[in-house]
């Protein structure tokens, strides 16, 4: 565990940033938590609401028992207390996105109870680096429609398609310190979400969203008052507002002044904080035990199922890569920080090892280095993902092993790799039409090591009086003579060779 | 030839299958009945056209030999039942014009059983009332008067008003109702007739406009007990789209009806029978113990001992999810809307609100509102909740020594209109007897067990144990055979 050090400078010495997150995270599910209406995200204005959405006299709502697993198997992701009873809630209050004048959660008796999630502050150190942050607990509730003020000069319109959407409340302990340890935490959070498909993890698609809540103290005095900043809708945005929301408190402070508990408001253009509204007029929500809803019980054979579709979650999975595959802490930190890369890289390694009949740890090494330098810079080059790289891991491996097993060198694979790109065609089959492949003819090479050597006599008495460094150099000329065909071990081989003389 | 509106629903039921006359007869002769009884107002909507309808179809039914348990059988809708295609106003201004495009659960399976529809039935305003005096569209007359000589207009009771009215006048012989404190039972005492709320969760919920959600059920109200046992067979059921719904077979109450009660125990609870109640109501409860051991059964004294609370209780229950389930009616999406030149979304609310909502809808939802505050919350509504515990654990302590309870149905007979709506408290009080029930889910009845001096029907109540409707129905046809209840009210509409 690791104590954080990020400290603000005031005029009055330093200062502790304390946060706590409120995540509210959709759950990935085709229809909504107490109606069997759809949820596609952009669709056309009130074409996803049934009759329970919109309110209609005499509607009830019926829980949605995917909704009720996906969050059960999200609080066992992050090993929390999974409560068998639990209950929904009202929380009244007026609002015109808010078609049955109340929201249906779960305040007193939530589904999951305490959990952990452990970030990393340091992707190079991940296991020195490790920091717990507590979760206080996960419920289940219903989104709001969302207002239009842009569809008519004196009126807003209603689009009701995100009412009555299922969100889990991720409800963190205020465990963090720091706005890095903030963004660590949500990105944790988002990978776990994507790791057991609870949630998409889609921040710019408002699937993902965080409340932010801030105080600051002198280290080791008592918690602060805090406020709280609605809606943050990205990482960077939830670092922005800890840093930003910290050093206004210290300068109110520092002023003689007070916080006030308030909600407020993140505007990223002017990336500052706005009072939204005070804890004076803030909402008496009379929260009640819905009843229209019986208490939610869940047996033994149900989280049961839900425990056993758990995947491999990404801690697990990265101590898998360094342990058992041999990477390094770096590279298995980032081929497991996201669910779909993982998957894309498991495939790879898979085909890896089945086309050259070896074991996956065996190569294992050479698929995360090619994966994570030569796809990864290609993709970025292209403005590509995984999900739309043109090629494939199947494709990927076979390059891999076309360059194991010699039939062509790395630098050429480079080449083969573009052509990839550009014609989608299979790398044996450019190999063989471009004539690619790499020659272990001694002959060819030592002719050519040869030439080299008789063109550069002057280096080659500068490495024969000692300067080693410029081996590479002969080798490289060589290479570049066979026009990359040359087999690197064979060229080395002979150009040693030579030089001895 | 009878009047075919004098007939019970099993004799139109049976009469139509035995070919005595078609179903277009039948419904015809309740369109006449309803055409002449404006004076009444206990339809809010008439749908005599639906009515004919539904009688062609059953009349084709029959030629075909395809017969449904109600083909021929036209009833009243109350209007807190949402119906496609027909207005439903839960009795309020804010609702009017309202048009659903689903029907509810309840109304479906009785269109599906073959029943007809006559109209949809005035209540009290979102049935929050005992009296039907709370009303968008006015009060519903009973049609019964004192023997006094005078015409004074008496309440049907309420809120199923429209419904104890509309039967007790034939123009209709069955109706549904909804019951949530009393709301079947006060107004069938009131007007000779007969009703059964079943246990919670034996009709669905799914349609109708809610009041207050852990105590709201449909039920039947028609003239006798077999009409009721047979038509809440086609209104119970699991219905998926009702959490609260029980998942279990319908008995087949009608079918196993038996006036015998050899072997039951009925319980007398000593609460119900406090300082100062009505002589004639106490008379007509000692009566009713006297039927009931004819008819077999054993008679104990039992003790309720929260009954007290009772009131009190539903009074802070009832009016605090109410405050929660009337929220949506907003002006947003549908209903009334009052925008006054200038308006944000809070006025909006407010102008709706304030003209969609009659005195006694605003007055429970600010009681529930106040009882959900913060600060409140505890002493009222946390507190409440215990009591109803003890009030249902109050009741399975009696039924450890009994099969069923009698009580008195109301504290009075019909009262006249305008004689309590100035005062609540007493219009609450009207309430006593039918509340605990409902607190505690269990299944009730009233029915007919005479007229007092002044010639109003009196009603008896029967609390049976969860499920156990059919011991309900049983005792209710024992008195209903003893009393041989036949008054009727004098036709001056």
């Amino acid at each position: 565990m690791t104590e954080s050090t990020y400290r603000i400078q005031g005029a009055t010495g330093e200062w502790e940033v304390v946060v706590g997150l409120e995540v509210h995270a959709q759950i990935t599910t085709n229809a909504k938590l107490f109606s069997g209406a759809a949820t596609a995200f952009g669709a056309e204005p009130n074409t996803q609401v049934s009759l329970v959405d919109a309110a209609m006299p005499g509607m009830l709502p019926v829980p949605n028992r995917e909704c009720i697993r996906q969050a059960v198997r999200t609080g066992m992701a992050i090993d929390a207390q999974i409560n068998k009873w639990s209950r929904f809630d009202r929380k009244n209050y007026f609002y015109a996105d808010l078609p049955q004048g109340y929201q249906i959660s779960q305040l007193y008796h939530p589904i999951v109870g305490e959990g952990q999630i452990a970030i990393v502050l340091d992707e190079k150190n991940p296991d020195t680096s490790t920091k717990v942050i507590g979760v206080e607990r996960i419920h289940v509730e219903q989104d709001a429609g969302k207002l239009m003020h842009d569809q008519h000069p004196t009126s807003s319109y209603v689009d009701l398609n995100r009412s009555g959407v299922a969100l889990m409340e991720i409800v963190s302990k205020p465990d963090m310190r720091s706005p890095a340890e903030a963004g660590a935490y949500l990105s944790k959070l988002r990978t776990i979400l994507r790791y057991v498909g609870s949630c998409d993890g889609n921040m710019d698609q408002g699937s993902m969203r965080a409340d932010v809540n801030v105080s600051v103290r002198k280290p080791g005095e008592a918690f602060g008052t805090r406020t709280e900043t609605k809606n943050v809708n990205s990482v960077r945005f939830v670092m922005a507002v800890v840093e930003h929301e910290a050093s206004r408190q210290v300068d109110v402070l520092e002023a003689g002044g007070k916080i006030v508990q308030e909600t407020r408001l993140y505007d990223p253009d002017r990336n500052e904080t706005r009072s939204m509204r005070s804890k004076e007029d803030a909402h008496d929500y009379r929260y009640f035990p819905d009843p229209d809803l019986l208490p939610l019980e869940l047996d033994d054979a149900f989280l049961e199922e839900c425990r056993a579709s758990l995947p491999e979650l990404p801690d697990v999975k990265r101590k898998r890569y360094e342990q058992a595959l041999g990477l390094s802490a770096y590279n298995a930190t980032t081929l497991t920080a996201d669910a779909d890369t993982a998957r894309w890289f498991e495939t790879l390694v898979a085909e890896a090892a089945r086309i050259q009949g070896k074991s996956e740890s065996d190569v294992a090494k050479a698929s995360a280095n090619w994966l994570l330098s030569e796809l990864y810079g290609a993709l970025n080059r292209l403005g590509k993902t995984l999900d739309t790289s043109p090629v494939g891991p199947t494709d990927g491996a076979e390059l891999l092993a076309l360059v194991a097993d010699g039939t062509i060198s790395g630098t050429i694979a480079k080449q083969v790799f573009e052509i990839m790109l550009e014609t989608g065609d299979k790398p044996a089959k450019i190999v063989e039409e471009k004539g690619l492949k790499q020659t272990s003819d001694t002959g060819a090479i030592e002719a050519a090591v040869a030439k080299v050597l008789a063109d550069n006599g002057d280096k080659v008495e500068q490495y024969r009086g000692g300067k080693e460094a410029l081996f590479g150099f002969f080798v490289g000329q060589t290479m570049k003579a066979m026009q990359g065909k040359a087999n690197p071990q064979v060229v080395n081989e002979l150009v040693k060779k030579g030089l001895a003389g | 030839m009878t009047d075919i509106t004098d007939l019970t629903v099993a004799e139109i039921r049976d009469g139509f299958r035995a070919g005595d006359f078609s179903a277009r007869e039948v419904a015809s002769a309740f369109n006449a009945n309803v055409a002449t009884a404006k004076a009444l107002n206990a339809f809010i909507v008439e749908t005599p056209d639906s009515a004919l309808a539904a009688a062609d179809a059953a009349d084709a039914a029959r030629a075909a030999g395809d017969l449904k348990p109600l083909s021929g059988v036209p009833i009243g809708m109350k209007d807190l039942f949402c119906t496609q295609g027909v207005q439903t106003t839960a009795a309020s201004h804010m609702l009017e014009g309202f048009v659903p495009t689903y029907e509810s659960t309840v109304s479906g399976k009785l269109w599906a059983a073959g029943a007809g529809m006559l109209g949809k039935l005035n209540l009290d305003q979102f049935a929050m009332g005992s009296s039907n005096e709370t009303s968008y569209y006015g009060n519903v007359i009973s049609p019964w008067r004192r023997n006094d000589g005078g015409n004074a207009a008496l309440a049907p009771g309420g809120s199923s008003g429209g419904s104890s009215s509309a039967i007790a006048a034939r123009l209709c012989p069955a109706a549904t109702g909804t019951d949530t404190g009393g709301s079947i039972r006060q107004p069938a005492a009131f007007t000779g007739i007969s009703g059964i709320k079943p246990t919670y969760g034996r009709c669905s919920r799914w349609g109708i406009v809610a009041f207050a959600s852990s105590l709201d059920q449909a039920g039947p109200m028609a003239r006798t007990v077999r009409d009721n046992a047979l038509l809440l067979e086609v209104m119970a059921g699991f219905d998926p789209k009702d959490s609260t719904s029980l998942d279990l077979a319908v008995p087949q109450w009608e079918a196993n009806l038996s006036s015998d009660l050899r072997g039951k125990t009925v319980g007398i609870p000593r609460e119900y029978r406090p300082d100062g109640l009505n002589a004639e109501i106490a008379a007509l409860w000692d009566q009713g113990i006297a039927w009931l051991k004819d008819a077999g059964a054993t008679v104990v004294d039992v003790s309720l001992p929260h009954t007290k609370y009772a009131l009190p209780t539903y009074y802070i229950i009832a009016p605090a999810e109410a405050s929660s389930n009337l929220a949506r009616y907003d002006g947003v999406r549908y209903g009334q809307r009052d925008l006054p030149d200038g308006a944000g979304l809070q006025d909006m609310y407010a102008a709706t609100r304030a003209a969609g909502f009659g005195p006694e809808v605003k007055r429970r939802i600010m009681i529930g509102t106040y009882v959900l505050s913060a600060g409140f919350y505890d002493a009222y509504y946390t507190q409440a909740q215990k009591v109803r515990a003890l009030i249902a654990r109050d009741f399975e302590q009696a039924f450890e020594q009994c099969d069923l309870l009698l009580t008195p149905t109301a504290p009075s007979a019909a009262f006249t209109l305008g004689e309590k709506q100035a005062d609540p408290l007493a219009m609450y009080l009207n309430d006593v007897f039918t509340v605990p029930a409902s607190l505690a889910g269990l299944p009730a009845m009233s029915v007919p067990g005479g007229l007092d001096a002044a010639g109003l029907p009196l009603g008896l109540q029967i609390i049976g144990k969860a499920l156990d409707e059919q011991t309900v129905l049983n005792a209710g046809l024992a008195i209903e055979e003893r009393a041989g209840f036949v008054a009727r009210p004098d036709k001056w509409w």
